[in-house]
C-alpha cells in the first residue's frame, strides 16, 4: 500500500491561538452597548431603590398634586418627573415598579421556562405518546386567550405579586416547550446523539449533556425575547386592575392612572410607558446580540 | 488470514426485524457471520439491504420502539449480548464494541471543543483527574494522526475539516480499546485522497490494538484495500462470503456476479457499465424462494419456490445459490 505521508493538517484560517488573540478587540466593538446600558440601569434601580430613589413612593402631598416634570413650565427640581394627582413623585414610584417588574418576570421566566425546557426535551426526545401527550397539552394551553386567563388567575387566587407570577409562569411555559421540542428533534437525529448511545451513554445522560446544550441558545434567546412580553403583560394585568394591588407602584398601574389624565398631565402615563418600552427593547437587542454570541460558528464571524 | 486467532464477534441465525404500522420490515433476517482477532469482515450491499440494521442491531441500538432483535445470537468472546439488560450493554458499548458512522459532519456536537469531547469520552472510561484526562485526550488525537492536537483541543468541530473530524471521531471510538470496531461506510462522505489517508490510519489502528473489524460499506475497492473477508448481503441474508482474493476471483454466486460487473475498470473500454435490472425486493414483502430470483438470469422454477442453502465453494468460501456445485472444503 502507498505510504501516506505521517501527519496531515489540512490547516485553513487563522490557528485557534491567533484567532483567542484577535477575539477582544473585534467583540467589544459588538457589544450592544446600549441595550446593556438600559438593563444595567434598571438592574441597579431595582436593587437599590430606597437608597436612589429621592422620594417614598407611597407618600402623599396634595398641595404638590400634578407638578410637570422639571424642565417644564411650573415644575420643580424637587420632583425631576413631575407628581400624580395624590402627589406623589413619579419618579419614585418609577424606581419602585422597576422591582415589581423584575421581580416578575425573573420568578415567571424561571418558573415557566425550566418548566417548558424541561417539558420539550423530554417531549421531543422520547417522542412517541409521550411527545403526543404533552404537545396537546402545548397546543391546549396555548389556545387560551393570555389575558383572559390572566385575569380569571388573578381573580381567583386574588392580587398579589405570586398570582401574577404563577398566571404568566401558566401562560408561557407551553411556548417554550413547543420550541425547545422543535429543536430537540432536529439536534436527535443527528449522529452525535446516536455515537453517544454507542459509547454507552444513558439515555438521561444525553439529553443532559448532548441535547441540552445545543438548544441552550435558542432557549436563552426565547428566554430574553420574553422578559419584554412578560413585563407588557404585568403591565397589562395592572392596567386592568388584576395586578399589583394599589398602594405599591407598578408600571402598567401607573400608565392606567394616567390614562384619565392624559390630555391635562401627559407625564403620568408617557413616563412609565417610555420606562416599559426601553426596558423590552433592550431586553430584545440583548437578546438578538446573546443568539449570535452563543453559536460557536457566528461567534468569530 | 491468520485461522488460529480466536474468534471475538459472532452472530449467528440473526434476525432483526421492523415492526412498523405498515407491517413487519424484515431488516436482519437469518445472518451469520464470524469475525477473528485483527481481521478486517466486510459488509457489502445495495442500499436497504440491511448492512447498517445489522451494525446497530450487534450494538442492540436498533429504532425503538420499532426494532427488535426476534431470533438469534451476537456472541462477544463467547457471551450472548441479545439477552443482555440496557444497563450490561452500557458496559458493553464503548468499551468492548465500538462505532464509527458514516458523517463526520454530524458526528461531533457543535457546541463542545474537540478536547471536550474527547475528555468526555474518556471520562466514561476511567476515573482520572481533569489533567490526567486532557492528557489522554492529546495521546488519544496523536494516535489518530491530528497535528498539534494540543491546539486543536481548543478547536471547535466547525473549525475543522471533514477529514479531521473523522480522525477525531475515530479517536473516540478506539479511546475505549474496544475488541470490535464496526465501520459504517466511514468514508463515505470524505474525498478519495483523504479516504485513502483515513483507511491506511484504520489499517494502522488495527494493526496497534488486534481489533475486529466489521467494514460495512458499497465500494468494492475499498473492500480489496481493507478486507481480509468480504460477506455480500442481498435483502437481509448473506449470499456469499469468503476471502476477499478469492471472492474477487471467482464470485459464485449471480448477485456478486452481477455486482462486480457493475465496477468500472480502467482497463477495459465499455459504452454503458452492466447494471442489475429491476429493484431488490420489498422487505415487506419478500418471495419464497431465493430473493434474487426475479433479478437474476438463471433463476428456474426452483430458485422461485425454495430459498437454497448456503454450500461451501472453495477454502472459507460459502455461497447460497442453488446453481453452485457444492466442493468439499479442500485440504
Amino acid at each position: 500500500m502507498a505510504r501516506v505521508e505521517e501527519r496531515i493538517d489540512v490547516g485553513f484560517g487563522p490557528s485557534p491561538a491567533a484567532e483567542a488573540a484577535s477575539r477582544p478587540r473585534g467583540d467589544l466593538a459588538r457589544l450592544p452597548w446600549i441595550s446593556f446600558f438600559i438593563i444595567a440601569v434598571l438592574i441597579v434601580v431595582a436593587v437599590l431603590a430606597p437608597l436612589v430613589a429621592p422620594h417614598s413612593p407611597t407618600e402623599q402631598s396634595l398641595p404638590d398634586k400634578l407638578t410637570p416634570p422639571a424642565w417644564q413650565e411650573g415644575g420643580s427640581t424637587k420632583h425631576l418627573l413631575g407628581t400624580d394627582i395624590l402627589g406623589r413623585d413619579v419618579l419614585s414610584r418609577l424606581i419602585y415598579g422597576a422591582r415589581v417588574s423584575l421581580i416578575v418576570a425573573a420568578a415567571a421566566l424561571l418558573a415557566g421556562g425550566g418548566v417548558g425546557l424541561m417539558v420539550g426535551i423530554v417531549s421531543g426526545y422520547l417522542g412517541g405518546r409521550v411527545d403526543s401527550f404533552l404537545m396537546r397539552v402545548v397546543d391546549a394551553t396555548l389556545t387560551f386567550p393570555t389575558i383572559l386567563i390572566a385575569l380569571l388567575l388573578a381573580v381567583s387566587l386574588g392580587q398579589g405579586l405570586q398570582t401574577i407570577a404563577i398566571a404568566i409562569t401558566v401562560l408561557i411555559w407551553a411556548r417554550f416547550a413547543r420550541v425547545v421540542r422543535g429543536e430537540v428533534l432536529a439536534v436527535k437525529t443527528r449522529d452525535f446523539v446516536a455515537l453517544a448511545r454507542v459509547h454507552g451513554c444513558s439515555h438521561l445522560r444525553i439529553m443532559a449533556i448532548h441535547i441540552v446544550p445545543n438548544v441552550l441558545n435558542t432557549f436563552m434567546v426565547l428566554l430574553t425575547l420574553h422578559i419584554g412580553f412578560v413585563i407588557i403583560v404585568e403591565a397589562s394585568l395592572s392596567f386592568l386592575g388584576a395586578g399589583i394591588p394599589p398602594p405599591t407602584p407598578s408600571w402598567g398601574q401607573m400608565v392606567a392612572d394616567g390614562r384619565s389624565h392624559i390630555a391635562s398631565a401627559w407625564w403620568l402615563a408617557v413616563v412609565p410607558g417610555a420606562a416599559i418600552m426601553l426596558v423590552v427593547l433592550a431586553f430584545n437587542l440583548f437578546g438578538d446580540w446573546l443568539r449570535d454570541w452563543l453559536d460557536p460558528r457566528l461567534r468569530q464571524v | 488470514m491468520n485461522t488460529a486467532a480466536p474468534v471475538v464477534l459472532e452472530v449467528k441465525d440473526l434476525h432483526a426485524y421492523l415492526f412498523t404500522r405498515w407491517g413487519v420490515v424484515r431488516a436482519v433476517d437469518g445472518l451469520s457471520f464470524a469475525i477473528r482477532e485483527g481481521e478486517t469482515l466486510g459488509l457489502v450491499g445495495e442500499s436497504g439491504c440491511g448492512k447498517t440494521m445489522t451494525g446497530l442491531a450487534v450494538l442492540r441500538l436498533l429504532p425503538e420502539p420499532a426494532g427488535r432483535i426476534v431470533r438469534g445470537q451476537v456472541l462477544l468472546e463467547g457471551e450472548d449480548l441479545v439477552t443482555k439488560s440496557e444497563a450490561e450493554m452500557r458496559q458493553v458499548r464503548g468499551r468492548r464494541i465500538s462505532m464509527i458512522l458514516q458523517d463526520p459532519q454530524t458526528s461531533l456536537n457543535p457546541v463542545f471543543t474537540i478536547g471536550d469531547q474527547v475528555v468526555e469520552a474518556l471520562r466514561m472510561l476511567h476515573g482520572d483527574g481533569a489533567r490526567a484526562l486532557s492528557h489522554r485526550a492529546e495521546e488519544a488525537l496523536r494516535s489518530v494522526k491530528v497535528a498539534a492536537p494540543e491546539q486543536r483541543m481548543r478547536a471547535y468541530p466547525h473549525q475543522m475539516s471533514g477529514g479531521m473530524k473523522q480522525r477525531v471521531v475515530g479517536a473516540i471510538a478506539v479511546a475505549g480499546e474496544p475488541r470490535v470496531l464496526i465501520a459504517d461506510e466511514p468514508t463515505t462522505a470524505l474525498d478519495v485522497t483523504i479516504q485513502l489517508q483515513y483507511l491506511t490510519l484504520l489499517k494502522e489502528i488495527q494493526a496497534r490494538t488486534r481489533l475486529a473489524m466489521l467494514f460495512i460499506t458499497h465500494d468494492f475497492g475499498i473492500v480489496a484495500r481493507m478486507c481480509d473477508r468480504v460477506a455480500v448481503m442481498y435483502a437481509g441474508r448473506i449470499v456469499e462470503s469468503g476471502p476477499t482474493r478469492a471472492l474477487f476471483r471467482a464470485p459464485r454466486h449471480p448477485y456478486t456476479e452481477a455486482l462486480m460487473a457493475s465496477v468500472p475498470r480502467m482497463e477495459a473500454s465499455v459504452e454503458r457499465l452492466p447494471s442489475i435490472e429491476g429493484q431488490p425486493p420489498s422487505l415487506h414483502d419478500l418471495p419464497a424462494g431465493c430473493r434474487f430470483a426475479p433479478r437474476c438470469g438463471y433463476a428456474d422454477d426452483r430458485c422461485r419456490r425454495e430459498y437454497p442453502p448456503t454450500l461451501p465453494v472453495g477454502p472459507a468460501h460459502e455461497a447460497a445459490c442453488w446453481r453452485v456445485e457444492p466442493s468439499p472444503p479442500s485440504r
